[in-house]
């Protein structure tokens, strides 16, 4: 068996996921790169994107991950993200009627602490459409 | 002596308390369970992120590095962030946290710092209000009613960079409790802002020592990764806390079960007494009736 990596998927609420992995492809703040056993150590932000796992030479998941943070090593990838969410499991239209609704709900805000984090989520449901229709 | 009718009567009560007890005894196990299970799957999380910083803050160190870890260079305004349950009920766990703070308040007032108190949950609010009733900036309750969301620690969270930011304090400081069993739960004091750097005992020490490349470079990073690791910080402190009052809740309500069933017995042992009093003293006064005859 070809050598691996072991990828470790974490949300707040639990480890998404953890196996081994023969290259998975991570959405950097700086550009996606991939990620093979032996990497040089790394820790980079994510930008909201798709994680691709790559196994036998074919992709086998496709994971969309917004707000979050990855480390790599020679024998370790691990993302911490604030969204994780399998891309088959993404619902556009449940999403686009989310973003109409968060918008309603902006308009009448005034306070910048609820403001921003109101923009943050419109902003990583779009993201999320993209990363959907791109699909 | 009490009457027959009044034991009767005391009795029922208490046995309709136990049922209370009891019956939330069950639901504070139930509830700990969930609580646990989210307390131990939110644990990757916090240790991934602390050992990001450790690698990271090791290499900003001493160079000013933002202010969320550096400080703002003073020691003046401390704002303490008292975490509580909203009900009571649950023994000692309220009181306990909320002494804490207390004393921790009327140290750094003897020192001469302005103190600032955010309470999360209601029962910190209510046991502090009387004493620092003016001090209290901001409070939350309903935090913790079913499960806790990361959503609403990042709110604290937000608004607690928002208020460190706009210059309101210089230290923040939590006060919570630790789960470690049901029994035993540990007050537990920790400093928010500025941003400790966790120890290098995180990990095994080889892994450390690995240099990092960064992207986009470390202060970004850092920049981005501080305000998260305060919400995970919160997050992690609001779990352990309530299973912590589930586990209070639990044993507390255990021995008030018990209690009651102690004293159960005890009525039911004087109401049975009382009753053979009753029936001797009616058939001495029958015998006594017959032979003065």
């Amino acid at each position: 068996m070809a050598e691996t990596t072991q990828f470790e998927l974490v949300s707040p609420e639990r480890l998404v996921l953890s196996q081994a992995v023969e290259m998975v492809v991570v959405p950097g703040s700086e550009g996606y790169f991939g990620v093979l056993p032996r990497h040089a150590p790394l820790i980079s932000t994510l930008s909201p994107g798709v994680i691709d796992i790559h196994e036998g030479g074919s992709v086998t998941q496709r994971i969309f991950v917004a707000g979050g943070f990855a480390e790599v090593t020679g024998e370790r990838c691990t993302v911490l993200a604030e969204v994780a969410m399998p891309l088959d499991e993404i619902d556009v239209a449940k999403a686009e009627s989310n973003i109409t609704d968060t918008r309603d709900v902006l308009k009448d805000v005034t306070d910048p602490v609820e403001r921003a984090k109101l923009d943050n989520k419109i902003a990583t449901l779009e993201a999320m459409i993209t990363a959907k229709r791109a699909a | 002596m009490a009457n027959l009718k009044d034991l009767k009567i005391r009795i029922k009560s208490v046995k309709s308390t136990q049922k209370i007890t009891s019956a939330m005894k069950m639901v504070a196990a139930a509830k700990l369970r969930r609580a646990q299970e989210a307390a131990e799957a939110a644990r990757p999380y916090a240790e991934r992120m602390d050992r990001m910083i450790a690698s990271l803050g090791a290499k900003v160190a001493g160079v000013g590095g933002p202010k969320l870890l550096a400080g703002t260079g003073r020691d003046d305004v401390h704002l303490i962030v008292v975490a509580t349950a909203d009900r009571g009920l649950c023994g000692g766990f309220n009181s306990s946290i909320v002494r804490a703070a207390r004393r921790r308040i009327d140290q750094l007032l003897a020192e001469g710092k302005t103190v600032k108190v955010a309470t999360i949950g209601r029962k910190g609010r209510d046991q502090l209000r009387r004493l620092h009733g003016d001090r209290i900036v901001s409070s939350r309750e309903n935090v913790a009613r079913n499960v806790v969301s990361f959503d609403t620690s990042d709110d604290i969270g937000r608004e607690l960079i928002h208020m460190f930011e706009a210059g309101e304090f210089d230290v923040a400081t939590i006060f919570f409790n630790r789960f470690q069993s049901a029994m035993t739960q540990v007050v537990t004091e920790q400093q928010l802002i500025p941003a400790k750097i966790p120890t290098k005992d995180v990990g095994d020490a080889a892994e450390n020592k690995v240099m990092y490349e960064y992207e986009p470079d470390e202060e970004e990073i850092l920049t981005a990764l501080l305000p998260r690791s305060v919400t995970t910080q919160i997050y992690t402190a609001l779990l352990e806390n309530s299973a912590s009052e589930h586990g209070a809740r639990m044993t507390a309500m255990d021995s008030a079960t018990r209690n009651a069933g102690d004293m159960i017995d005890k009525l039911t042992l004087t109401y049975n007494r009382t009753r053979q009093a009753v029936i001797t003293k009616e058939l001495i006064e029958i015998i006594s009736g017959a032979e003065a005859l």
